[in-house]
């Protein structure tokens, strides 16, 4: 079974970004084996809709849930509609997260946890 | 002739500036397209006749008639849709109503139905016509709004515009199509920081502009060495007084608390007029 973990490096002990829609990588885990795939994210500088369209990337790859510091709504229901769990509140490595995930240690999240633009660079 | 008063950021006293000229002259039209945070009724106390609601059009899916395609996903350029699991999802805040979608829908399963984003509404003080915008709270998409309230410039009328702060789309929208822009700008180095990114988007948008310094003894002189560097004029200094800041905070302008100043704004409306009409001979 896989897992996406937000994350600020391309492994498994980098550590888990805060933010959803704009992170630096998606890592797409199997918790069994921990092999992985560590995945640009390509929406880091998008207008808006940053959470959709990262919201989607994420729909396309096939797994349970997500382990992110903050989601916010529209993210949150992207994922929803393609059936895929939340856990919010995540930090530390991207490892302990998947592991802690594992061992069944988080509760899904039931709604988004910040407003939509938090991940936004400040306006000019 | 159409004046619009712009800042780079925030609380630099853009709408005091834009109160107080609209208050000087005796034939003209404040329209207040900060709606987000409008605030100009606030001085200007106007007696409001016409209120008009604000729409755009988002789309609808007909669930019976949509296969999941992802069509209309990929032709929006806003990420307004997704498409998930066969299921379409509409995120009406980052629509902008552009059609696209339901252009290109196969199977014609999207309608377009009006959203209301917010009010324009119209209103009066003595001969001085008002109007402004009002965006409903949680709503992002404020162009439509701003272009529905600039529908009412008259252009026979002496027009103020008081547009909203920064340098974003909304601020481009109430600005362009100006005759003359007022940068209003307090002489500190963020001040001027943002300053020089309001002037790069004038000279782009190609529209003759002056600044005015706001607190004008309480900074340093970095912003007048950059105004001559750049050949822009200083129209108007005002100082920091506690008296018109105290008539600031109770809503009163500064033309009605120190008529004194009145002949001030007078006079920066008329240089504003001769340079906006050198501009247009140019
Ligand atoms: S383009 Fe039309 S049919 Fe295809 S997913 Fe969108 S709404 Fe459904
Ligand atoms: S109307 Fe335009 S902006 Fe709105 S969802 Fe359709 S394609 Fe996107």
């Amino acid at each position: 079974m896989k897992v996406c973990v937000t994350s600020e490096g391309n492994n498994l002990d980098s550590k888990v970004d805060p933010r959803f829609g704009r992170c630096q990588y998606f890592i797409i885990a199997d918790i069994d084996t921990l092999a992985f795939e560590a995945v640009q994210n390509p929406n880091i500088d998008s207008m808006g809709g940053a959470g959709i369209q990262s919201g989607q990337l994420i729909a396309g790859k096939q797994v349970k849930a997500v382990l992110t510091g903050n989601m916010g709504p529209n993210a949150f229901q992207t994922l929803q509609a393609a059936n895929i769990t939340v856990v919010t509140g995540i930090s530390g490595s991207v490892k302990e997260a998947v592991e802690k995930y594992k061992n069944g240690d988080f509760k899904a999240t039931q709604g988004p946890s910040v407003d939509s633009k938090f991940g936004m660079p400040p306006q000019k | 002739m159409i004046i619009a008063v712009a800042s780079g950021k925030g609380g630099t006293g853009k709408t005091t500036v834009a109160v107080n000229l609209a208050l000087s002259n005796s034939n003209t039209q404040l329209s207040d397209c900060d709606v987000e945070e409008p605030n100009a009724h606030i001085f200007i106390k106007p007696k409001i006749k016409n209120k008009e609601l604000i729409s755009i059009p988002v789309p609808e899916v007909d669930k019976s008639k949509c296969d999941g395609c992802g069509r209309c996903q990929e032709v929006c350029a806003y990420n307004a849709i997704a498409v998930v699991n066969k299921k379409v999802l509409i995120f009406p805040e980052l629509c902008h109503g552009c059609g696209s979608c339901g252009y290109f829908c196969p199977q014609h399963a999207i309608k377009e139905i009006n959203k209301e984003i917010g009010s324009v509404e119209i209103g009066k003080r003595d001969n001085l016509l008002f109007v402004h915008g009002k965006l409903n709270i949680g709503e992002a998409m404020s162009p439509p709004l701003i272009k529905a309230v600039k529908k009412h410039v008259n252009p026979a009328r002496v027009n103020i515009i008081d547009a909203p702060p920064g340098t974003s789309c909304p601020v481009i929208t109430s600005i362009e199509g100006s005759d003359f822009c007022l940068l209003v700008t307090e002489p500190t180095p963020f001040g001027l920081n943002d300053l020089i990114l309001a002037v790069e988007v004038l000279r782009k948008l190609d529209i003759p502009f002056g600044v005015v310094i706001n607190r004008s003894d309480l900074g340093d002189k970095k912003t007048d060495d950059y105004c001559s560097q750049e050949n822009i004029p200083v129209l108007m200094r005002i100082p920091f007084k506690r008296e018109i800041a105290s008539a600031y905070s109770k809503g009163i302008s500064i033309v009605e608390a120190f008529p004194e100043y009145k002949k001030d704004f007078q006079e920066l409306l008329d240089n504003i007029s001769k340079m906006a009409k050198q501009n247009n001979r140019r």
